[in-house]
């Protein structure tokens, strides 16, 4: 059984509480965050009022679900009301929300236990956690490594062991890329299927909120209860109702992974070598293997960041000082320059990039050239991806190109985005991924590898995925933090 | 050298919903300052825009009542530019998409002004300058707005106030904008350009902003048509630029050149889904929609017999028109409850909201009674305008006013007798009568028409008087 159930059943029995269980891991966080920065703001309070109301369930056995008193943590910038929500960024220090997300308000009314806030890259600019205003997160299993981004605090917290289960977020890879370093499971969700409304936005058209666990069975658990339709946010599904977690033993024999070649290039022999082993790992469980050509993924990365960038640009522009989060303290003539000067100061210099990038590939004369073109090519890939779902079942691919690297890499910006160059297409396509552990390189670092599916069809890859987990042996957290 | 005036108006109009077109605050003027807010209008991190649907409908009916093509399928685009007023520093509009098109105004003339387009957007908040510091209101930030777009038809001051004029009470007509310029519910941008008499090319065009009256649109536009002309007679060339208009001064000033324009950066909203309506949907919509009063003012002519100037008159407020209805529905004979609206309902109020308000006491069945009572010769006109007058200020019904001896009339004997007492009573009259002035025989037809209430027959009485005076 997944973490989730397993602590459940403590909790239903009785043999410690909720109040107990949320204790420990406030103090291995005090003990351990030092070393992981991986909790940017702990939440001990509302941690502890939560624990005790759950407590008060299990005593009355009334309203109690299997996510009932689970301690977790929410990736800073998913909105909680009245607790801090930066983004890692200056220019938020400080700004607490109005009200909650609606992924966040659904595990909350299922008795979910907050710890605290997650570290991250910069309003989720990044693969490696590093453009953090509070200092980068560091890989549970290798201190000197990064945890990849931009959820890097949420892999870390659940890889050390700091919490059970987390929600990150994905717009390019920043739940699978992250997962894969820290060697937990982490589902980037169809887009619309999981509520956008209190997730700060970078690329509304990309971005979805993602379960990361220890376990298939916990992302399923966490992705049933927070998907769905939500009239907050008009581009959420109006009638998914997902059903993973029943179905996640279903028989998987017969079915079809297709190997997409242009997944596989630039990526390094030894991630590649994981994945080839899942590969024979599946066809000895009776899968049928194709292989599919995607020539359209060439340009998806190129095209990824033309759009995010461009939403961006659009996203971030409302952070002027004017109604909340940082204001500078310089003096000023003008509104103009209050703004700029709040600005400048606030972010860093990767949201900066990114944000004239955006500007530029909008503004006129060259929205043709770029921006138009980068939809274009979207809808082209949207459409190979979906001609392959004929072919296949889901989609076997790396989830990055390399295992964890080493913090302080000074890669040069655009090799620094190639870290997305297997999860990007994704994300265009709006199709669902989760990423898991397939292997440990020879410096023991976890590997991951992604199933890819169609669109709502999460049922498919978290099934294959957890049948995956069952025949092998890849579940395993960081020698650290709170071990049940 | 001959030149002629060219102008398209773009008007904002502020739409009758209880909320705002993304979130479910209140649109109601005059609240305390940021007292409408919530996180969507005020751009807060992770907030979304979900459409507001009545606003839609309101859009659709605006664009039918101006005989527009109503797009089923119209898309929301964000508007980027940086200012306090504007919390997400977008503003979700509509460009290439629009929710309507190509239709038109159609003056008294006949001259049909077209509209290009009408586009769904929010409002901005409002910039409010104390002494010591730049304030902003985000109240109104968020609110649904329509912006109608003209051809640039207008070709007068005289075409201009009647265009705003009569798109301000079409919209309120129809209930789909309380269209208040002094709340600025309603705003118009205007363009004007000069072109030379018989040529086809139209010259530069100005925008000025910031009109607050019908009138003071016509001053701003006076105003540039005269300065335009000097800089054209000089030689000069007309700059593309923004003017605003200083009502104190009466002049417009330059805001700033359109040459610089911005660069909006125009994209498809990603919050939103496309705004789809079915064709069913637009039929509702149609049908849920008062007769328009150019459609009513035809009916009213052709088939009730109404004069044009009357009809006019009739259908300019809802009203009204509403009351002439329901007045025609119980019986009435059209023409004859027309004539007691246009005159003695219209003497009661002293302004135009007044008459559009139509707060009378009486009811359109107790006029059509009335009506009823003249048209069967039941009753002198006379006696029935004293009565409804009477009805008027009171609120009572016909039956309670008028006397069966009223009804019966008067017998000669005793409109006689009241002739020979109005003499008596009025020797003065009598005696400037008597020497030439002729206007001295209506003060004594009052005295009669008085004692009698009303019920005496005036021609009548007048050839009594005149036997007894000869």
């Amino acid at each position: 059984m997944g973490r989730i159930e397993y602590i459940h059943k403590l909790l239903s029995d009785r043999e410690i509480s909720a109040h107990e269980l949320a204790e420990k891991y406030l103090e291995a966080i005090d003990r351990e965050n030092g070393t992981l920065n991986a909790y940017v703001n702990v939440t001990r309070e509302e941690a502890l009022e939560s624990a005790q109301k759950a407590d008060e369930a299990f005593r009355k056995g009334e309203g109690i679900g299997l996510l009932t008193g689970i301690p977790m943590a929410l990736k800073d910038n998913i909105s909680t009301r009245g607790a801090e929500t930066t983004c890692c960024s200056k220019i938020l220090r400080g700004y607490k929300p109005l009200y909650d997300a609606t992924a966040w308000s659904r595990l909350k009314a299922q008795g979910a236990v907050l710890l605290g806030k997650t570290n991250m890259d910069e309003f989720a600019m990044g693969s490696s956690c590093e453009t953090s205003c509070f200092g980068p997160a560091y890989n549970p299993f290798d201190t000197s490594r990064s945890t990849g981004g931009s959820s890097g605090g949420s892999a870390g917290a659940v890889a050390g062991n700091l919490a059970v289960y987390s929600l990150g977020s994905d717009t390019g890879g920043s739940v699978r890329q992250p997962a894969a370093f820290c060697g937990i499971v982490g589902l980037k969700p169809t887009y619309g299927a999981v509520s956008r409304s209190g997730l700060v936005a970078f690329a509304s058209s990309l971005d979805q909120i993602g379960p990361m666990a220890q376990t298939v069975e916990d992302v399923a658990i966490i992705f049933d209860a927070i998907a769905g339709a939500d009239p907050l946010d008009s581009t959420s599904s109006k009638t998914y109702v997902p059903q993973t977690f029943k179905n996640l033993n279903n028989d998987i024999k017969g079915k079809t992974i297709g190997i997409v070649p242009q997944l596989f290039s630039e990526v390094s022999s030894e991630v590649a070598q994981a994945v080839d082993s899942a590969l024979k790992t599946f066809e000895g469980m009776g899968i049928n293997v194709v292989s599919i050509d995607i020539p359209e993924i060439h340009y998806a990365l190129p095209a990824y960041h033309i759009l995010a960038c461009a939403e961006a640009s659009s996203n971030l522009a409302r952070y002027d000082g004017v109604r909340f989060g940082h204001r500078t303290k310089e003096s000023f003539d003008s509104v103009n320059e209050m703004m700029t000067k709040t600005r400048s100061e606030g972010f860093s210099q990767e949201v900066k990039r990114r944000i004239l990038m955006g500007t530029y590939v909008l503004s006129k004369g060259y929205y043709d050239a770029y921006y138009k073109k980068a939809q274009l090519l979207r809808g082209g890939l949207s459409t190979a991806f979906e001609k392959a779902f004929e072919k296949c079942d889901a989609i076997l691919a790396p989830t990055a190109p390399t295992t964890a690297f080493r913090i302080g890499t000074q890669l040069s910006p655009v090799e620094a985005y190639k870290a997305d160059i297997c999860t990007a297409p994704v994300n265009i396509a709006g199709i669902p991924a989760v990423s898991l552990c397939c292997g440990y390189s020879h410096h023991n670092l976890p590997v991951g590898m992604q199933l890819i599916g169609r669109r709502f069809g999460e049922e498919t890859i978290l099934n294959l995925a957890y049948k995956f987990q069952q025949e092998t042996d890849f579940v395993k957290t960081a020698d650290r933090g709170l071990r049940l | 050298m001959i030149y002629e005036l060219v102008s398209g108006f773009e008007t904002h109009i502020e739409l009758s919903t209880k909320s705002k077109l993304f979130c479910s605050c209140s649109t109601a003027f005059g609240a305390q300052p940021n007292s409408h807010c919530c996180p969507v209008c005020l751009g807060h991190p992770g907030t979304l825009p979900v459409i507001n649907k009545q606003a839609v409908y309101l859009a659709v009916m605006a664009g039918l009542a101006l005989n527009c093509k109503v797009n089923l399928r119209s898309v929301m685009e964000r508007k980027n530019y940086s200012y306090p007023d504007l919390p997400k520093a977008y503003q979700i509009t509509q460009l290439s998409a629009p929710l309507c098109e190509d239709g038109y105004l159609e003056l008294s003339s006949g001259k049909r002004i077209r509209i290009t387009r009408i586009q769904v957007e929010e409002d901005a908040g409002k910039v409010v300058h104390t002494e010591d510091a730049f304030c902003v209101d985000y109240n109104r930030c968020g609110v649904p707005l329509i912006e109608i777009v003209s051809e640039p038809d207008i070709s007068s001051t005289e075409e201009a106030k009647e265009y705003v004029e009569k798109l301000r009470i079409l919209m309120r007509y129809i209930g789909v904008s309380d269209c208040k310029m002094q709340e600025g519910s309603m705003r118009c941008d205007v363009n004007v350009s000069l072109k030379k008499q018989g040529e086809k090319i139209l010259g530069t065009r100005t925008e000025i902003k910031n009109m607050s009256s019908v009138s003071s649109i016509a001053k701003a536009m006076e105003y540039e048509f005269a300065r335009q002309k000097k800089v054209l007679e000089a030689g000069g060339k007309v700059e593309r630029e923004t003017l605003r208009f200083d009502e104190a001064k009466g002049v417009t000033i330059s805001m700033r050149s359109k040459e610089d324009a911005q660069d909006y950066r125009f994209f498809c909203e990603p919050d939103l889904q496309a705004v789809v309506l079915t064709q069913q949907e637009v039929e509702s919509i149609r049908h849920s929609m008062p007769m328009l009063p150019s459609e009513k003012e035809k009916i009213y002519v052709e088939e009730w017999g109404i004069s044009k100037p009357q009809a006019v008159l009739l259908t300019k407020y809802r009203r009204i028109s509403e009351f002439f209805d329901k007045t025609v529905e119980s019986f009435a004979d059209p023409q004859l409850a027309a004539g007691f609206i246009t005159g003695q309902i219209f003497s009661l109020f002293a302004t135009e909201e007044e008459k559009e308000a139509f707060d009378v006491r009486t009811s359109p069945y107790d006029l059509a009674g009335i009506c009823a009572l003249v048209k069967d010769k039941k009753i002198s006109k006379n006696l029935a305008k004293v009565t409804f007058d009477k009805m008027l200020a009171t609120g009572k019904h016909a039956e309670e006013l008028i006397t069966p001896q009223d009804m019966q009339g008067m017998s000669e004997e005793e409109l006689l007798t009241l002739c020979k007492e109005a003499l008596e009573h009025n020797p003065s009259a009598v005696a400037d009568y008597k020497s030439g002035k002729e206007k001295a025989l209506m003060a004594i037809l009052g005295t009669v028409m008085r004692q009698s209430r009303g019920a005496a027959d005036p021609e009548r009485a007048k050839t009594y008087l005149l036997k007894l005076l000869s």
